[in-house]
């Protein structure tokens, strides 16, 4: 076999830390090796046509590229490799930037390191087979998880692309944040109203099949191929009678349920409709306070109701449902703020968050658009807003910027002055953070035309007295303490990963970080993709973000799996599990230990052997380390490819120990 | 049941202005028993002044203080009632786990530090963690029926959060739970953690006059009949320059301030001088006949 070998210098990057000329030189003295030489950079155009020249000038067999993580480049050499002529798995990467440049500075031991590595590079490779992609079906369905705004958006350009969505949302209805918000930034336009129209034609789109009030259970299959059990909780109400007609919500007895669409700002029936413009329009009781749940006596809505849609007996279903990709748009959730004792912890009934305050803006809220203070109903004169609550504080273990809570305090503070024109707001904040278009023009209209009194500094402690509320804080600009007597005081309380959104990472194998934010593919390139092929992100998910933003990164999700879906075929990765038939024994612990199903039992001249199911295999190798024969291996990752790699790092002190 | 044993750091004010707590202190802990076994020949934890001079020298008071304490045989800590001795006890032994620290003290000590310091906790701390409130309930005989009480905890008492390691630093719980443990009424406090003022009323008794009264205003709008520290400089402003106070803001408040050690002798069993309660200024004594009657 003749192998080249390409070192790369990555500019000083790797060149900077270590000898790549003689890691070059030395390479050309291994064994089969026929071709080595460094370049500048082996991923540009000319470093890819010099692979290319080499390996026809030299007859090459195979090329070991020594730069940087395969990650990043890995298929882009496998390309290269290709477009010479030779098979794209008879390459080898060897990583000597991540883990040999970047770490060290002694450019003695980085080289003899880089040395070693391109010597296993070359060991493996010279083992390689040729390997052959198969081609595969795929299901044209997509799963869209929640209904939010990021969900909506992407849900509507798959659909409009003529795909057939799923869309599953946790809660009752759809819209999620937003249609809680009572106005937008900076244009103050009303929230629902420019989100209802989209609500509606999620709800009349014929491409588009809503699950609300569920959620998923169960993930399986891979890229193309996915099986999806949606749970259907039960609402204790038959949506397919329920006209949305509110008969039953104005007898309910149980007046006391929590308001969860509200912001548990009041409380309001056990059988519910969220907000006017809810999609779908349905009742669903909550069995929580529900009167006929815990007694078993009352069933007034069951009596009120002309189309006889209450079920009490109503069981949760599981549908079964088959896609090929999967947009996750689950949003976020605000922080237990209730870390912050010296804001009351929760205790002060005045001390609200500022999505609570959007509810008590909101026409469609609790008290229907008149600003009252939760404690005694009154009008507040003086409402202070404390921002970055959660947000930027290592204390409390959120050291990252909510990003939009400078925004909706602004608006907020101008919506204060409009419901009550007597009012003064105080803004306690840290730094006012408006990148985007028309964003600082916005802040600065608050303080301006609005009357805000911005206070740049953080509030030390609330307190009451005598029905009002004192906020202390410190005016760092002027260097002074500063103490506010407020009626109201409001929470700008920070972002993080929406309840439960672990849970469901591990269901769709992606990764997410300690706040509970997915992981996208790459931070700058690959913002709506995660590392599992057809399984994409969107909105809050993936960290805090304003509307239009969730409503781009939905609509660049879709994009991406209208690109995925634009071929009828997939091609599936060969470096699958195979059986040796002639060493299989049958025993079948390989089937047992497969986390993805994807080894079945044959029966060959009258013998059990095992099978693999090459498409359902993700080449994680646990039947390999299983086989008690070694008869099952993962390709391109074979025992003896393993084996040689480890003996020819280990040659030199084998060859020590053996005198 | 076993004998809880501590080493005792009394503190200097203990043998002065706040003799009454340290009395009070003494008392309710045997009567809990707990046996505390005073560190001998100790010093002065340096106080206010000498870690605003010298950080070294406080380390080393405070040190020669851990180290004295390292001489008596079976304790797991040292305890003292003061939330300034205990701030400054609970300081130098996290600085001196620093290898350089610890080298620059022990020059200036006959006795350097070696190895392992034992824990500083408060009194207060004990009492909650060691004896427990079920103990506590279960051992109360005259229980504070009647009486509204604001539990005013001091600036320092758990600040700074990583080095006090005890209760919340913004809204601590330990005297609430007790007085609730002592069938007292918790009046609400929301400045349980504000400064009373601390040693400025030396040098600018106005301070003290605004910052102490504030506190009184929020006791008796809330209608706390008395309030309990576990400070005594808390103590020792609210209480001795409470008439000051009231000039200076033109108030007329008659708030009796408890050591909260006073409180729970009371509710064991103990005598009013037993407690010390004749040391108070501002005389408990019309407050106490009340509740009894």
């Amino acid at each position: 076999m003749k192998i080249g070998v390409f070192i790369c210098h990555c500019g000083s990057n790797i060149a900077g830390t270590v000898d790549v000329a003689k890691v070059a030189e030395m390479a050309k003295s291994l064994p089969e090796v026929a071709f080595a030489s460094d370049t500048m950079y082996a991923c540009s155009e000319p470093g890819q046509e010099g692979i290319i020249n080499a390996i026809k000038e030299k007859g090459l067999d195979g090329a070991v590229v020594a730069s940087c993580t395969p990650r990043m480049h890995g298929p882009t050499f496998m390309r290269t490799v290709a477009r010479a002529g030779l098979n794209p798995y008879m390459f080898e990467m060897a990583n000597i930037r991540e883990h040999v440049s970047w770490i060290g500075k002694d450019k003695e031991a980085n080289t003899a390191k880089a040395l070693d590595l391109v010597r296993m590079a070359v060991a493996k490779l010279a083992r390689n087979k040729p390997l052959f992609a198969k081609s595969f079906a795929i299901n044209k369905r997509v799963l869209v998880l929640g209904g939010g705004v990021a969900g909506i958006q992407a849900a509507l350009d798959c659909a409009d692309g003529g795909l057939e969505v799923v869309l599953v949302e946790k809660t009752t209805t759809i819209g999620g944040k937003m249609a809680k918000l009572d106005k937008t930034f900076p244009t103050v336009d009303c929230s629902c109203c420019i989100l209802g129209p989209k609500m509606v034609d999620v709800a009349q789109h014929p491409n588009i099949t809503l699950y609300a009030s569920a959620e998923v259970d169960e993930i399986n299959g891979y890229v193309g191929n996915f099986q999806v059990k949606v749970r259907k909780k039960p609402t204790y109400v038959d949506w397919k009678l329920c006209t949305g007609c509110g008969a039953c919500l104005e007898k309910c007895p149980s007046k006391k349920s929590p308001d969860l669409f509200n912001e548990f700002v009041g409380t309001t029936t056990a059988i519910n409709i969220p907000f006017p413009q809810a999609i779908p329009k349905k009742a669903s009781i909550d069995a929580g306070s529900c009167i006929k749940f815990k007694t078993g006596k009352c069933g007034v809505c069951a009596k009120v109701c002309p189309v006889k849609a209450i079920n009490y007996e109503m069981e949760p279903e599981i549908v079964t449902e088959e896609v090929g990709a999967v947009i996750a748009a689950t949003g976020y959730d605000l922080m237990d703020w209730t870390v912050y004792e010296q804001y009351g912890g929760g205790r002060y009934k005045d001390v609200i968050t500022s999505l609570q305050y959007e509810r008590l803006l909101s026409a469609s809220g609790p008290t229907g658009g008149h600003i009252k203070r939760p404690s005694d109903g009154k009008e507040p004169k003086t409402v202070v807003f404390i921002q970055c609550v959660g947000s930027r504080d290592k204390s409390v273990g959120r050291p990252y910027c909510s990003g939009f809570c400078c925004m909706y305090t602004a608006k907020q503070a101008i919506l204060t002055k409009d419901h009550i024109p007597d009012s003064e707001s105080y803004v306690f904040y840290m730094d006012i953070r408006a990148p985007g278009k028309m964003y600082d023009e916005f802040t600065r209209r608050a303080m301006e035309e609005y009357g805000a009194k911005y206070v740049r500094g953080r509030v030390s402690m609330v307190y009451p007295s005598g029905g009002r509320y004192v906020v202390r804080g410190v005016d760092t600009l002027a260097g002074t303490q500063v103490e506010v007597e407020a009626d109201l005081v409001v929470l700008a309380v920070g972002a993080e990963g929406a309840a439960g959104a672990a849970h469901l990472a591990e269901k769709l194998r992606i990764s997410y970080d300690s706040y509970g934010f997915y992981m996208e593919s790459h931070p700058k390139l690959k913002p709506v993709e995660t590392n599992t092929a057809g399984v994409y992100v969107a909105g809050c998910v993936q960290g805090p973000k304003d509307i239009p933003t969730s409503v781009a990164q939905g609509s660049a999700a879709a994009a991406k799996v209208l690109a995925l879906f634009s071929k009828d075929q997939l091609q599936s990765d060969p470096q699958v599990s195979s059986v040796d038939l002639k060493r299989c024994v049958g025993c079948m612990k390989c089937a047992m230990t497969c986390p993805f199903g994807a080894i079945k039992e044959q029966e060959v001249r009258g013998e059990i052997k095992a099978q693999v199911i090459e498409t359902m295999c993700q080449g994680c190798g646990l039947c390999t380390a299983t086989c008690p024969q070694g008869a099952i291996q993962l390709q391109h990752f074979t025992d003896n490819q393993i084996l040689a790699e480890i003996n020819t790092l280990l040659e030199s002190e084998l060859e020590e120990t053996q005198g | 049941m076993t004998t809880l044993r501590y080493a005792y750091y009394p503190g200097c004010s203990g043998l002065g202005t706040s003799k009454e707590y340290d009395m009070s202190t003494r008392a309710v802990c045997e009567a809990l028993g707990m046996e505390l076994i005073d560190i001998p020949d100790w010093n002065c934890c340096g106080s206010s002044p000498a870690h605003t001079v010298d950080d070294r020298l406080a380390g080393a008071l405070s040190a020669r203080n851990l180290v004295q304490a390292g001489d008596i045989e079976g304790v797991d800590a040292i305890i003292t009632p003061c939330p300034s001795c205990l701030a400054n006890l609970k300081t130098s032994r996290h600085r001196l786990q620093k290898p350089e620290f610890r080298a620059e003290v022990n020059k200036l000590l006959e006795r350097p530090v070696h190895g392992d310091i034992l824990p500083v906790k408060s009194v207060l701390q004990v009492i909650v963690e060691d004896v427990g409130m079920e103990e506590l309930r279960y051992r109360v005989r005259n229980p504070l029926k009647d009486m509204s009480i604001a539990p005013y905890y001091g600036c320092i008492m758990n600040r700074p959060p990583k080095i006090m390691e005890f209760d919340s630093q913004e809204n601590p719980m330990a005297l609430d739970n007790i007085l609730e443990a002592l069938g007292a009424t918790v009046a609400p406090f929301n400045l349980k953690v504000e400064c009373c003022g601390a040693s400025f009323g030396v040098a600018r008794r106005d301070i003290v006059e605004r910052l102490s009264g504030k506190l009184l205003n929020l006791a008796a709008e809330n209608k706390a009949q008395a309030m309990v520290t576990a400070c005594p400089l808390c103590q020792m402003n609210l209480d001795a320059r409470q008439n000051q106070i009231n000039v200076a803001n033109s108030t007329n408040h008659v708030m009796p301030i408890f050591y909260f050690t006073q409180l729970i002798g009371l509710a064991l069993g103990f005598s009013q001088s037993q407690m010390g309660l004749e040391k108070l200024v501002v005389s408990p004594r019309e407050l106490l006949a009340g509740a009894a009657g």
